[in-house]
């Protein structure tokens, strides 16, 4: 099968590996039908994140048909859609019974790794380091799904792929980075990072009854896009972003801040040279610009919630403001099967519709130009999903990095797109035909269509 | 579990807590400290010292001669090895006895204050080689017993964990090393592990204490590859989190020096087999599984190798 693999710094190669066989009695095969490149992915693109090796299959994010289960797979059967959560839990040990999901203490099968860096190792992940567990990822055809009966959530008929496909990761991140805020009725929430996880963050934090939310990044579309989710936009390179959050709580501060940033925030100035430096010389493992700038603005006694990732030590985090004015740090990889199942109902009563965050929809066989676009930010890329089981470049605004004949054989094949330059809204309905008359949703199926109509009238008619 | 023989032991089981040992200790941090009174009487008053001998006053020379007693003594007093210093201190007193020889033959020379000091530095030359040399032989005769204990809390009743525990034929699914475990009677078994370079290691057991649902205790008999003995103890934990697991484990390698070497080669700490032994205890007894990657696709041609060197290169940070 084809399998995107890590080869090195900004090395990332489509190849052809072994298709994944059941190992365990508890794994799932998934044909995968839609997969992701998370932020996460660009820390090890980037070479950021210890313990990758070279040909080791990377992607966290993707769901697709159950193709074979394990003999003590119950809940499952061949044929099933499901999402995969990105973090790989027993659903047995004290952890996982708290509902702790991403603390799971036995699915890492190389905890002694994670121990030296970490004190105690947290659930092993797909395609992220060795420390991690070192278990093959998503971005390929097939992938094995350890733990299936608890990773695994089935998809009902009537939600498009690209509708929950993000149940894996990102929607639940962000969502649980504002469900750590405590958020009450009238509450301002302050989002560091736009990107694909701070706006669902954004999202969130008003489905969860903030008032006012700032979204905080640098480029345009990306604040266009948490403008569009309801979040008031600062762009940090105008505007000094402490000065800003004061002046615009009347100096209280934000309630909460959340960092969607992580370890490789873009400082501009001096703080931000000495980051780099120290990082350049392995003198500090992250750079923890956003997280020092959250502790500095967030109100007394308020949360700071960090869904960006760190990986090791860090400088000059300002402790004393932490401990003076009486913060919350709330922080953790997502607890990913603890929400799948409300989110998916959130997703079908119509309340998010998670798919808005996609940019570029690609061929698993471009995934390498997929991370190139993602990580400069190019072509206004806030999300690339990809889809290992299409043969077409798919995705309007990536076609101008598939060859040419690709792209000629792609317009000859679907005569829809042979207009060329269509938008995605064109692209999204020619590949869903099926339109609700109620509410004006497009399904590739009859069937799916079928299904969304049952919730959509009993919706209207409440 | 590791019952791989000749593993060489950790350094905090080596200090013999013997009178003997007690008093080389002692003579050796006292040379320590004589090296650096010594040293600072040469850095402080090399004049007053170049007027007691009747030299010439050769300042730098007492000085550099200074540093190095103090160096020798602030390793002495400072480092765990020991040995190494206290044989550069015999190696400094002989560098005195040479110079205070050629000084001897010129006219200037206070004859008995020079052999005053030359009786000195003899004397402690005697104490310092005895006392590298017993510190040194003491090094080779440490006996390369080793001794795990560990600790894991597995959310299971200390009930289902003894009985499983209990039937020995269990262990070899989550004890790395051991390759099988046969009943021969009640209290006796025959165990066979994996040995350094591909050698078996064989050697019969009996259980010495059998407290249900507490405690589990064994030792090998008489004419064992590897002399070794343990136990397993279940202790229900606090707030309902199961089961503390603690596991205590000697074992005496045969082959001694060489032995250690050879197995140091091929294997890793012990405590880190007993630890992952008991993390694979927990997950089959948790998950009813040993989660595992071995098998699963990459993109390079063996998998194995690379992932093994990884894993050894990550286990080998600290």
């Amino acid at each position: 099968m084809k399998a995107n693999c890590w080869y090195g710094k900004r090395d990332v190669r489509v190849e052809d590996v072994a298709e994944p066989r059941i190992l365990n009695r508890r794994d799932a095969i998934v044909k995968i039908t839609t997969t992701a490149i998370c932020g996460s992915d660009l820390h090890l693109y980037n070479g950021f994140v210890p313990t990758m090796q070279k040909g080791d299959i990377l992607g966290h994010e993707f769901m697709g048909e159950v193709v074979e289960i394990g003999p003590d797979v119950r809940n499952l059967k061949q044929g099933d859609r499901v999402v995969v959560a990105f973090p790989i839990s027993c659903g047995k040990c004290f952890f996982c019974q708290k509902e702790l999901f991403s603390l799971c203490e036995n699915s890492n099968p190389n905890p002694w790794m994670a121990q030296k860096l970490f004190g105690q190792s947290p659930a092993g992940l797909y395609g992220y380091t060795h420390m991690l567990g070192g278990f093959a990822g998503g971005q390929a055809e097939y992938a094995r799904v350890p733990f299936a009966d608890v990773g695994a959530i089935k998809i009902p008929n009537g939600l498009a792929d690209d509708q929950v496909v993000f149940l894996s990761d990102i929607f639940p991140t962000g969502y649980m980075a504002a469900e750590n805020c405590n958020i009450e009725p009238g509450d301002t929430v302050a989002v560091w990072g736009c990107g694909p996880v701070g706006q669902f963050a954004v999202r969130s934090a008003l489905l969860l009854g903030a008032e006012r939310v700032f979204g905080i990044d640098r480029f345009p579309e990306r604040l266009r896009m948490a403008e569009d989710g309801g979040a008031e936009a600062i762009n940090y390179e105008e505007a000094d972003v402490y000065d800003i959050l004061m002046e615009k709580t009347s100096g209280l501060g934000p309630d909460s801040c959340i960092d969607a940033v992580g370890l490789e925030a873009h400082v501009p100035g001096l703080i931000g040279a000495y980051d780099r430096v120290k990082q350049a010389l392995m003198l500090e493992s992250d750079r923890p610009h956003v997280f020092r700038q959250a502790v500095l603005a967030c109100r007394k006694g308020g949360t700071v919630s960090v869904p960006g990732v760190y990986g090791g030590f860090d400088d000059k985090i300002p402790l004393g403001s932490l401990m003076n004015k009486g913060l919350t740090i709330k922080t953790g990889q997502t607890h990913v099967q603890h929400y799948m199942r409300p989110l998916l109902e959130r997703i079908q009563n119509g309340e998010i519709d998670p798919s808005f965050v996609i940019t570029h929809r690609m061929r698993l066989e471009d995934a390498a130009q997929g991370y190139e676009i993602f990580l400069n930010k190019t072509d206004d890329c806030v999300k690339v999903v990809l889809k290992p089981n299409e043969t077409y470049p798919m995705t309007t605004k990536a076609n101008r990095f598939s060859d040419d004949k690709v792209l000629s054989d792609r317009q000859s094949d679907h005569s829809a797109f042979s207009k060329g330059g269509a938008t995605m809204a064109e692209e999204h309905e020619a590949r869903q035909p099926y339109k609700c008359a109620v509410c004006g949703a497009k399904f590739d199926s009859q069937d799916q269509l079928q299904n969304h109509l049952k919730i959509c009238t009993q919706k209207k008619s409440q | 579990m590791n019952f791989t023989p000749g593993y060489e032991e950790e350094r905090s089981g080596s200090i013999k807590s013997n009178a003997e040992s007690l008093d080389k200790e002692r003579l050796a941090r006292g040379l320590g400290w004589f090296s650096i009174g010594l040293g600072l009487v040469e850095i402080v008053a090399p004049r007053r010292l170049a007027r007691f001998l009747g030299v010439r006053n050769h300042g730098v020379l007492f000085r550099i001669m200074g540093l190095r007693e103090i160096a020798s003594g602030v390793g002495i007093l400072s480092q765990r090895q020991r040995t190494g210093w206290l044989w550069a201190r015999v190696g400094g007193d002989i560098i005195d006895l040479l110079a205070l020889g050629k000084v001897a033959k010129s006219e200037t020379v206070k004859p008995i204050n020079i052999a005053i000091a030359t009786a000195a530095v003899a004397g402690v030359t005697v104490l310092d080689v005895r006392c590298a040399q017993e510190l040194s032989d003491g090094a080779q005769a440490t006996d390369h017993t080793v001794k795990v204990k560990k600790t894991i809390l597995i959310n299971r009743s200390h009930e289902d964990l003894y009985r499983h525990w209990g039937d020995f034929q269990n262990l070899p699914r989550f004890m790395k090393n051991l390759e099988s475990v046969e009943p021969i009677t009640d209290k006796r078994s025959h165990w066979v592990a994996k040995g350094p370079a591909g050698k078996r290691v064989k050697w019969d057991a009996e259980i010495t204490e059998d407290r249900p649902n507490e405690l589990i205790a064994w030792r090998s008999l008489d004419g064992a590859d590897v002399e070794n003995s343990g136990s397993v103890r279940f202790e229900t934990a606090p707030g309902g989190r199961g089961t503390s697991v603690s596991v205590e484990m000697q074992y005496s390698p045969p082959a001694g020096v060489v032995g250690a070497t050879v197995a140091k080669l091929f294997g890793r700490a012990p405590e880190q087999e007993v630890e992952e032994d008991l993390r694979r205890f927990k997950q089959m007894m948790e998950t009813g599984e040993i989660i595992t990657t071995h098998g699963q696709p990459a993109g390079r041609s063996s998998t194995s190798w690379k992932y093994d060197q990884t894993v050894r290169r990550a286990s080998a940070w600290s």
